[in-house]
């Protein structure tokens, strides 16, 4: 009886509702995520789509038309020099969109193989790295981005590597708690004694096994990475003028015009905002997804 | 915006009105006995030594303690070749034996602030320090002084210049702001431990005794310096202040509300346009706006080692493509550089006049057969496509704004250029070693002295600011004999070739627009006057206050 009635249960348990009830309950569920997710649609939208939906060239000297506010033929404003806010802005999707993805994918990636390698070998080497990883956390990073960005120089390849190196250590410490508990499950052991070699064992058995936390670092990391490259780009050491950016748009003529001409700092400043706020949104409700914990909640 | 420009409007027409019809503030009133001038310094003090500085975070601050051989007139700071005798008697003295000896007689009234008489002995260990360094003594500016042979002292209070010919840049570069005259006694100090023979020569890094209208009182590093009334100073009547206390402020928003909250009256480098029209339509009349050309300008360095720049057609087609005419008017709104002009300082009689001008390469009047022009020089140097970087400092004003709005003119002849923002240090480092494509340059000096400031321009084997990279002994030949020439028509002829062959033939640098000094001050500062470099007239000894 007994087992007649835990293969009932486990029929019902096992059997997937349609696609569209899914989403819904995702919706009902998360609706800030959500919200999170069309933030970071729209965002990506306008990098990919930059050159059909922004009306002027956003590197475009315009003397003819300094700081003139939103209307009709300038959207949200222009510049000191005369250049399309709204062009600029949308335009600056996709430098923060180039930073944020290639910053969060390069830092939550090498910190995942560190953390993995780190718990799947323990004794000395996890003492020592955790050791140098624990000298990195050390460093607030936005110090630690400044430091390495003053020695390579400034320019989007360079700040990409100088946000990505303070993500590293953070991801590595979180996915290598995960890591230790898997190390102990039977499999790895399984693995271990049917030969199989320490990179295929922390590749295709260990590192799938942390995908959770993964995913989680690699969305909150997309929000830090913009918000770094934008205050980098404030302090005139991240992407360099003319390049459309928003941190950049929010340094020089924008402090200087703040009174003013507000347009000028307020859009990008609203920009980076709702970047930072849609991709934190998007990163929580997919946390609550995948974590188990949280999913029975 | 529209009510600060209004009251700008009022205060600077107030103002050029003053200095038109009446010669200035200062003779408007009477000047007034007392009080203490606060005033912000945007950059550090590296040492009180002023033949080693070059930096106006020095000569803020530790000018006033000090006098010179001969200076710019303060009354007149604009002319380029009104200079008096400070420390010196009468009349400037003129050449003797063919242009090739100045004589002059030194006060007998003077006194070091330590009770020191001031003899012709001090004038000639300074300027042999200047002129003569020893091995292991940093003289900032004495390739300046090339064509001085000797310095002599005839009696106590007679010093001569023997020079080695005859140089119209001899006069200019001897009323430096930077040229303090030191007492041969501190020169000559030993080192109480006895180890460092330069001592003397060192001594005034770390020390001041000099003769200037304001004695030291006290300086924290990092905060502040003081200055105090010197009563034996040798201008009659003067100082008419009590004292002075130079703020440390290297923010400029921390300058700009100093000067808004009434903590300083004045800062003496310069203000953006914006930051002008702030002042003015925050205090209004409390603001007096002084405005000036500045000696000071960016260049646009091409370095000639890296292809496809060693081609002069890359060169000219790049500098064709740029219209300084409409940036005049409209880069000088949000950055402090205004005027259009060649490599002479704009109101100097040796500058080009702009029908001349306007023929040369990155000067024509009509920037549509400019910049074709430019894009028919690119296609047949095979160099259509091409794309650079371009090296600056990480400097808003003026760096910045120049070298976007360059890359904005680059572009509209499909020329494609990244800008490579650097710290100072590396700017310098790089520019230096040649590894650079094109570069944002500066050429600042304090004297207007075009002859000496020209020299920019040299070959680089001679001249290690040549930053373009490039070896031209024609251009070497003709600054030579610039130099040697005391005739001003002559002098004129040559820099007209000289200049001709630097912008339009060969292409050698780029201009952008000479800055424009822009200095707002609280409107109780008289006595002061604007000068065409923010290292001129800082001596203080004219300035008084006027608050009711």
């Amino acid at each position: 009886m007994a087992v007649t009635t835990g293969a009932y249960v486990s029929e019902e348990v096992f059997e997937r509702p349609p696609l569209q009830t899914r989403l819904w309950a995702i919706v009902r569920a998360q609706p800030l995520g959500i919200a999170g997710a069309f933030i970071v649609l729209v965002m990506v939208l306008s990098a990919l789509f930059a050159p059909f939906i922004a009306p002027y060239d956003p590197e475009l000297n315009d003397f003819g038309a300094m700081l003139v506010p939103p209307g009709a033929s300038h959207l949200l404003g222009t510049d000191e020099f005369g250049r399309d806010i709204f062009s600029r802005l949308v335009w600056g999707a996709r430098t923060a969109m180039l930073v944020g993805f290639s910053c969060a994918l390069l830092g939550s990636t090498i910190g995942l193989l560190i953390g993995v390698a780190s718990a799947y070998f323990g004794g000395k080497f996890d003492i020592l790295l955790q050791r140098v990883i624990d000298i990195f956390i050390a460093f607030p990073s936005i110090i630690l981005a400044l430091t390495i960005v003053t020695v390579l120089g400034t320019g989007t390849q360079n700040v990409i590597i100088a946000i990505t190196i303070p993500l590293i250590p953070n991801c590595a410490r979180v996915v290598r708690s995960s890591a230790l508990a898997i190390r102990e499950i039977p499999y790895v052991d399984a693995a271990r004694a049917l030969g199989f070699g320490h990179a295929r064992i922390v590749l295709r058995h260990m590192a799938p096994n942390v995908m959770a936390p993964y995913l989680i670092m690699m969305t909150t990391f997309l929000g830090q990475a913009i918000l770094a490259e934008a205050g980098l780009s404030f302090l005139g050491l991240g992407v360099q003028e003319p390049i459309p950016a928003w941190g950049l748009m929010l340094q020089g003529g924008a402090q200087e015009y703040a009174e003013s001409a507000p347009w000028v700092p307020i859009f990008p400043g609203v920009a980076i905002s709702l970047a930072v706020f849609g991709f934190n949104l998007f990163g929580d409700a997919l946390r609550d997804l995948l974590d188990p914990k949280l999913r029975q909640q | 915006m529209a009510l600060a420009r209004k009251r700008y409007a009022i205060a600077l027409g107030a103002g050029a009105v003053a200095l038109a019809v009446a010669g200035g503030p200062a003779l408007a009133d009477s000047p007034k006995m007392g009080g203490v001038l606060n005033f912000v310094v945007g950059s550090k003090i590296p040492t009180y030594d002023g033949h080693r500085e070059s930096t106006f975070g020095m000569i803020h601050p530790i000018r006033p303690f000090y006098s010179l051989l001969i200076r710019v007139n303060p009354e007149n700071p604009q002319s380029t070749t009104d200079y008096l005798c400070d420390l010196c008697e009468g009349a400037l003295p003129s050449p003797t034996d063919d242009g090739k000896t100045y004589t002059f007689a030194i006060r007998k009234d003077v006194k070091f602030h330590d009770g020191t008489p001031l003899t012709a002995h001090d004038i000639k260990a300074t300027y042999d320090k200047i002129v003569f360094p020893a091995e292991g003594i940093i003289s900032s500016r004495r390739p300046q002084y090339s064509m001085v042979d000797s310095v002599e002292v005839t009696d106590d209070y007679t010093v001569v210049f023997n020079l080695k010919y005859p140089s119209g840049a001899f006069i200019p570069a001897l009323a430096s702001p930077f040229n303090f005259v030191f007492a041969k006694k501190d020169l000559e100090r030993e080192d109480p431990e006895g180890k460092d023979p330069l001592y003397g020569m060192k001594w005034h890094q770390t020390n001041i005794n000099g003769t200037g209208a304001f004695t030291f009182v006290q300086h924290q590093p990092g905060a502040f310096v003081e200055g105090a009334r010197y009563d034996g100073y040798h201008h009659e009547g003067k100082p008419y202040l009590d004292g002075f206390k130079a703020i440390s402020a290297p923010k400029t928003a921390v300058r700009l509300n100093a000067i808004r909250g009434g903590e300083a009256a004045i800062e003496f480098r310069g203000f953006a346009p914006k930051q002008r029209d702030d002042l003015v339509g925050a205090l209004g009349d409390g603001i007096t706006v002084q405005e000036s050309d500045w000696n000071c300008q960016l260049l646009i360095s091409i370095n000639h080692k890296k292809p496809p720049f060693d081609d002069v057609r890359v060169r000219q087609a790049l500098m064709h493509a740029v219209d300084r005419w409409s940036a005049s008017e409209s880069l000088s709104k949000i950055a402090i550089v205004k005027t259009v002009a060649g490599i002479v300082f704009p109101s100097h009689g040796l500058a080009i006049d702009n029908d001349t001008l306007k023929t040369y390469v990155g000067f024509w009047p009509d920037i549509d057969k400019a910049r074709d022009e430019a894009r028919r020089l690119l296609k047949e140097a095979g160099a259509e496509n091409l794309t650079f970087d371009l090296h600056n400092r990480t400097v808003d004003m003026p760096y910045r704004i120049l070298g976007t709005w360059l890359i904005g003119e680059w572009k509209k002849i499909g020329v494609n250029v990244t800008q490579a923002g650097v710290a100072t240090s590396e700017w310098y480092a790089k520019h230096r070693a040649g590894s650079h494509d094109l570069g944002i340059d500066a050429n600042c000096q304090s004297v207007i002295n075009p002859v000496a400031d020209v020299g920019k321009y040299t070959s680089r084997s001679s001249n290690p600011a040549n930053y373009s990279h490039y070896e031209d002994a024609e251009l070497d030949s003709m600054h030579d004999q610039l130099l040697r020439s005391g005739d001003p028509a002559e002098q004129a002829t040559i820099m007209r070739a000289f200049e001709k062959r630097v912008l339009n033939d060969e292409a050698r640098y780029g201009m952008t627009l000479w800055w424009n000094k822009i200095n707002p001050h609280r409107s109780y500062v008289k006595g002061w006057k604007i000068a065409p470099s923010h290292y001129l007239n800082q001596h203080l000894d004219q300035v008084w206050i006027d608050e009711g």
